[in-house]
């Protein structure tokens, strides 16, 4: 079974073949659940006229906005990236460009990527900028906007857990769009707290199947925070009832 | 006299209706959480991937892989569950959950709805917003009811880049409650010590008042 065996012992053998130019689908959304060190290494190796994939852009100084300091990114698809001074700067000095797609879009563009569906139709965004230049269809009488998958030569992803074989576990909120950035990739490779044996793992379980995975590394994860922000007060842990 | 942010986001709380899935975007949407009515019991979606989200969570209880929407430390609730932004925004874009509560820039009497982008000033995006108002079953806007300028917020048209069009159905503000109904605003509350007259200066759209305006229970 070595050659289902998917881990790598270096962050260079991780992300060997990452060249100028590829586009390049990131999980996480802000903070939580981002390949800490696959994105490190793609700092070090300095490559540069990325397309980066990703819900957010990190922040000043971590996460992917540490690529931004020596301008790999060219281009970033992405719903929200208000976090970043270094982002914005590059952005209205036209060294950076932004295609900001609805969250949902984003999403669901990875899913289909990864899917093989070339396209889907939804009503987000119809009537809106993002529905300017897209095919229109009717359904049942209400318009929806024709958008396209996205798949990137390399998906970067964060799992919790992940065994030899590739199956991942995500923990909690980290889980976001690492499972659909799995699956869009032609490389994909993960980056897991804990590497484990193949059957540790239940397999009703698992997140992604091993199948979409070619590459797992075990990582050191500073899981910094992004807002934190404590309650003072005593909880009521059962549904959202008033006291 | 207009309502604070409290008595807007408690007004919203009492469209809730018991076993209600509710998201609720930032600002005072979020407060409206803390005046549940009694008896009532919701639960709320956060669009990153949790449904059943809890109170902040105390010192102890941190973790770096519990955030809510707007990336802020949570807790889950007995019974939530978690999963992956494709199934978060299926349930979205389904029409499963069955409030959004939202805030504005703009609104019109064509139900469209102007909240994410001011030409000229930087683009942050849209985030989730045009999945919630394409998809939920009931959208409610809060907002004020005019600018800091004084300038009306409901109106014929709206001006800036819309998020959605034809979405709207309900908005609340420091003034009023009021449905959009065949092409006008229609009046249904008012805030307390708020006269009709007030509110028909501050309504940029047609205004139609419902024979029976009731004062905000706040």
């Amino acid at each position: 079974m070595s050659g289902f065996d998917k881990v790598v012992a270096t962050y260079q053998e991780a992300m060997d073949g990452l060249a100028d130019g590829m586009t390049v689908i990131a999980g996480g959304f802000g903070l939580c659940g981002i390949p800490e060190g696959l994105i490190a290494q793609i700092k070090t190796l300095g490559i540069k006229e990325l397309t980066v994939v990703s819900n957010n852009c990190g922040v000043d100084g971590f996460g992917l906005g540490i690529l931004l300091e020596d301008k790999q990114i060219k281009r970033m698809v992405s719903s929200y990236v208000g976090e970043n001074a270094l982002f914005e700067k590059q952005l209205l000095n036209g060294e950076l460009e932004v295609e900001l797609t609805p969250q949902g879009t984003l999403a669901e563009k990875m899913r289909a990527g990864g899917a093989g569906i070339p396209a889907f139709y939804t009503a987000t965004g119809y009537g809106t900028p993002v529905g300017e230049g897209k095919e229109v269809k009717t359904f049942n009488g209400r318009p929806y906007i024709l958008e396209e998958a996205i798949t990137g030569e390399f998906s970067i992803v964060k799992a919790w857990k992940a065994d030899r074989y590739g199956n991942c576990i995500y923990r909690h909120t980290a889980q976001n769009f690492n499972p659909m950035a799995a699956s869009a990739g032609t490389i994909t490779v993960v980056e897991a707290e804990e590497i484990v044996e193949p059957g540790e793992l239940n397999p009703s379980e698992i997140h992604t199947p091993g199948i979409y995975v070619n590459r797992v590394i075990k990582g050191e994860f500073e899981k910094r925070i992004e807002r934190k922000v404590v309650s003072k007060t005593v909880h009521n842990t059962t549904a959202k009832e008033s006291q | 006299m207009a309502l604070s942010r409290d008595q807007i986001a408690m007004r919203v709380a009492q469209e809730f209706k018991d076993g209600d899935y509710v998201n609720l975007g930032i600002g005072i949407p979020t407060l409206a959480a803390s005046f549940v009515p009694e008896g009532i019991s919701v639960m709320l979606q956060s669009e990153n991937g949790l449904l059943g989200m809890g109170p902040y969570p105390h010192e102890d209880e941190l973790d770096a892989d519990m955030i809510n929407a707007g990336k802020e430390t949570v807790t889950a609730i007995t019974g939530a569950s978690i999963f992956n932004s494709a199934e978060s925004f299926a349930m979205i874009r389904g029409g499963h959950v069955d409030f959004t509560v939202l805030g504005a820039f703009e609104v019109d009497v064509s139900g469209n709805i102007a909240s994410w982008m001011i030409p000229g000033k930087l683009v942050k995006g849209m985030g989730g917003a045009m999945d919630l108002v394409a998809g939920a079953k009931n959208i409610i806007v809060t907002m004020t009811h005019t600018d800091k300028h004084g300038n009306p917020k409901l109106l014929r048209e709206c001006t800036l880049p819309l998020t959605g069009v034809n979405c709207i159905t309900r908005i609340i503000t420091d003034l009023a409650v009021l449905e959009v109904v065949d092409g006008a605003f229609l009046l249904k509350e008012r805030a307390p010590g708020v006269t009709v007259e007030d509110i028909q200066a501050k309504t940029g759209g047609k205004l139609v008042v419902s024979e029976n305006v009731t004062e905000m229970r706040v």
